[in-house]
């Protein structure tokens, strides 16, 4: 006799504890720490806390590890965790000029105050398997310089002392945030700047490549990107200045565009903005060129119909969990629906069928 | 009973308190004209408890609240601000506005939502000296066939309701009981 | 369970909710939207109606979960637990006994009473999305009353096919005003819409929130000359006999044999407790 399908909870309790066991892998091998994977995965957790918009690299290593390694798995767990927190306030904005840098390039000045300074990058390693590593060798330390005590100055800062690129005058603003408000379109700069800096990393450089190859091609220069530590700012109520509540890592690009100038503006160069997490170059560069590329309608240039000129399509489509929730739903049940469907085909082919053979018959 | 102060008289277990208050709000709005009970709250005068309860369940910084007439009190800001958190605010701000009919004034200083976003509008929670299912006639979602209840100004009201689906919501409270009228009810007067 | 607030939720989270579920049901079929907030549980698997649930449950509740109309469903199970370790409210598979019920894609067969709330899972509540993907141009139909794409779209089934070629998900006009999808429900469940329950629908990813309150009237769309049919499995079901419900098709063995059974699982055995059998039940009994 047939027995309806049962024992989903035994099923899944028997699923977790395999996937336990799948996670922790062969017992011959050493289990890895979250400080292992903090030190030597450490661009893994940047991601994760850029995209879970959390910094706290430790809970991002937990939730690698916890994850598998299964980045936008791991994600999701940050941002997960990330809603249960109270909320005591909010920080100033962080003064990106006064970042203490590790890393400082332009690609639009051969030099300027601050240097071109390469840091910890992989831009000009030939990408040959380094067997050395495999053998668990340990580096020698990298030689040092003098850190330079003094603010390094944005690039921009001396394009817009000569006038010729877009002022971005300071707001007081309060942004919206996404969080916590429910998305509506139009929307204003700082939310999308807010939903692509959370947004998938993969996603948001696919978006900038098809800017860059002609789909609302808006010739971005890297103005500067910079990497380093800036401090984070609170206003007490009770006190009647700012306190230190700690320091982040950050990646932020600038990137200059050419600007044809309208009617009421004369030719300038006008901007494009990103600021993630960590050490996150690829995704910053990304986020100003789509930045860059949504901002069409405020500069009065031409909507060209491209994919990444289009908020409504490229901030609905940006959040990974979001995206890999709904795909993923698809693997549920759907047996109601299916059968549904199933019906209906068989009645249409019913009646197509009827349909003919009358016809059939009167030959 | 000790005296009534500012940090007296919210929720003692919130959660709780606050699912339980709001299942009986939301069983009014689904259900126009029945009366129900709401208690929890124990707000300073002259709020009715239905309608601290109220307060206390749907309003926080995220909220406008507007304090009409006699309920705009020192004592009543108080409690609202320590237990709630919520701006007071003017008439056309309030997501939430608090008084008797006659003080809450006409309804065109309220919020009424736009085409687009019908649900911007405010809700108005009416201290009423009675509360019976008796008085205008009511139809429309929630209601079986027709339900009775006593309004406080059935032209008004109906205005109100000819606008839908733009319009304002309404609580009406009365010592500790609660009844609603959304703005797609349909109101006839009695017979 | 101490680690969290009462179901889940913080108490702003659960006021935010709560004022979207009053103003559903003050403009009914209207779509409000809300600050949905990540759960740890993925978007599309019942984010929307978990926080529904959430805003609305007491601990004197009774909560049942379905999914595709059965309580042991792997997704149901899961919701269910969640339910059951931050909420501790009492769970239950019998409709009769619940006070709340979350569903997937089905409404259950007995008749839902006055006393009882039953929350939708919606993956896409836009009932115009798949002929418009623009949010910004939906919401204005909705506002124009402009529904004229949907009765075209399908106007162009019946050419097409001789029928109305959507067979879930089928869309309604709710109180003559707002058309409104009734989530993934087979059209089966679409006359069951008008009930003397309060329904809630929440979309979580998508961040709305609408309602239908009791008697409401609820339209499916149709048109004179076609007009609209609740259909199903032209069989009764193989375990209960039951003729009236809405089947799930088995495949029994390699040769593709086929069996038939009730899609609600505890009306199912319901009627078997009562007594009802039927074609592979019948031996069994006798």
């Amino acid at each position: 006799m047939y027995v309806a399908v049962k024992g989903g909870e035994k099923a899944i309790e028997n699923a977790h504890s395999w996937l336990a066991e799948e996670r922790r892998g062969s017992t011959d091998v050493a289990e890895l720490s979250i400080a292992q994977i903090r030190e030597q995965l450490s661009l893994a957790v940047n991601r994760v806390m850029a995209e879970g918009s959390l910094f706290d690299p430790d809970l991002a290593a937990l939730a690698i590890k916890q994850a598998r390694g299964d980045l936008i798995e791991a994600i999701f767990l940050i941002r997960a965790y990330r809603t249960t927190l109270p909320r005591f306030g909010c920080s100033n904005p962080v003064a990106t000029a006064e970042m203490a840098c590790d890393r400082r390039i332009s690609a639009t000045f051969k030099d300027a105050p601050g240097g071109q300074v390469l840091g910890p990058t992989f831009d000009y390693t030939h990408r040959l398997l380094d067997f050395k590593l495999a053998a668990e060798g340990e580096v020698p330390d990298a030689p040092k310089g003098a850190p330079r005590d003094e603010p390094t100055p944005h690039i921009t800062e001396f394009l817009q002392g000569e006038g010729i690129i877009q002022d971005e005058p300071e707001g007081d603003e309060t942004p919206d945030d996404l969080t916590r408000q429910p998305m509506e379109f139009p929307s204003k700069r700082p939310l999308r700047l807010q939903s692509l800096t959370r947004g998938d990393e993969g996603f948001v450089l696919g978006m900038a490549y098809s800017t860059q190859r002609g789909y609302a091609r808006n010739h971005a220069f890297v103005g500067e990107l910079r990497i380093g530590k800036v401090a984070v700012e609170m206003d007490i109520p009770e006190l009647d200045f700012a306190i230190d509540i700690g320091e982040v890592e950050l990646t932020e690009c600038e990137t200059v565009n050419q600007f044809k100038g309208s009617k009421t503006e004369p030719p300038q160069f006008t901007r494009g903005y990103g600021l993630v997490f960590g050490q996150s170059e690829r995704k910053s560069i990304a986020m100003a060129l789509v930045d860059r590329a949504l901002r069409w309608k405020e500069l009065g240039e031409d909507n060209l119909g491209a994919p990444a000129q289009d908020e409504e399509f490229v901030l609905s489509h940006a959040d990974n969990i979001q995206a890999t929730g709904f795909l993923e739903h698809i693997k549920l049940p759907h047996y109601v629906d299916f059968q549904s469907e199933l019906e209906l085909v068989r009645k249409l082919r019913r009646e197509a069928e009827e349909r003919i053979t009358p016809k059939e018959a009167a030959e | 009973m000790t005296k009534q102060s500012q940090f007296s008289g919210g929720f003692s277990d919130a959660s709780i308190q606050a699912a339980h208050a709001f299942r009986a709000a939301m069983t009014a709005m689904a259900r126009p004209g029945e009366i129900r009970s709401l208690t929890g709250g124990l707000p300073p005068k002259p709020l009715s408890i239905a309608a601290g309860t109220l307060l206390l369940t749907l309003c926080d910084p995220e909220t406008n609240v507007y304090l009409a007439g006699a309920a705009d009190t020192p004592a009543v800001r108080q409690w609202l601000t320590f237990h709630t958190g919520a701006p007071v605010t003017g008439a056309a701000e309030a997501d939430f506005a608090l008084g008797t009919w006659q003080d809450l004034g006409p309804l065109t200083a309220y919020r009424i939502g736009t085409a687009e976003y019908p649900d911007r509008s405010a809700t108005l929670i009416v201290e009423c000296a009675e509360l019976t299912n008796a008085g205008a006639t009511l139809s429309g979602p929630g209601i079986r066939d027709t339900a009775c209840l006593s309004l406080p100004d059935i032209p008004a009201l109906h205005a109100n309701s000819s606008m839908f689906p733009l319009g304002c919501d309404f609580f009406f409270t009365c010592g500790s009981e609660v009844a609603a009228l959304p703005r797609s009810t349909t109101i006839r007067s009695e017979g | 369970m101490s680690e969290y607030n009462f179901a889940y939720l913080d108490e702003q989270t659960k006021r935010m909710i709560r004022r979207a579920i009053l103003k559903g049901l003050a403009v009914p079929g209207y779509q409000v939207p809300f600050a949905s907030r990540e759960m740890p549980m993925p978007y599309g698997w019942g984010t929307g109606g978990v926080q529904v649930s959430a805003a609305t449950l007491t601990p004197d509740d009774t909560f049942k979960v379905i999914d595709q109309g059965a309580d042991d469903t792997t997704n149901a199970v899961s919701i269910r637990k969640f339910f059951e370790n931050t909420a501790g409210v009492e769970t239950t598979e019998e409709t009769e006994k619940a006070s709340l019920i979350q569903t997937r894609h089905r409404i259950p067969e007995a008749k839902l009473r006055e006393d009882q709330i039953i929350v939708y899972q919606v993956p896409i509540p836009e009932p115009l999305r798949f002929l418009e993907p623009r949010e910004t141009e939906t919401r204005k139909m909705h506002s124009l009353e402009e529904y004229g794409l949907m009765h075209v779209k399908l106007y162009e089934d019946i050419s097409q096919h001789g029928a109305i070629s959507t067979s879930y998900a089928y869309p309604v006009k709710v109180s003559g005003r707002y058309v409104m999808d009734p989530s993934p429900i087979p059209k089966f469940d679409n006359p069951k819409l008008e009930m003397d329950a309060i329904q809630l629908f929440g979309a979580g990813r998508e961040q709305r929130i609408y309602a239908v309150p009791p008697h409401t009237k609820v339209v499916s769309l149709d048109f004179e000359d076609y007009p609209f049919e609740a259909t199903k499995a032209d069989h009764p079901c193989d375990l209960c006999g039951a003729e009236d419900s809405y089947l799930d098709e088995v495949i029994t063995d390699d040769a593709g044999s086929r069996m038939f059974v009730c899609s609600d699982t505890d009306y199912c055995r319901c009627r078997r407790e009562a007594g009802h059998t039927g074609r592979m039940t019948k031996d069994v009994a006798a």
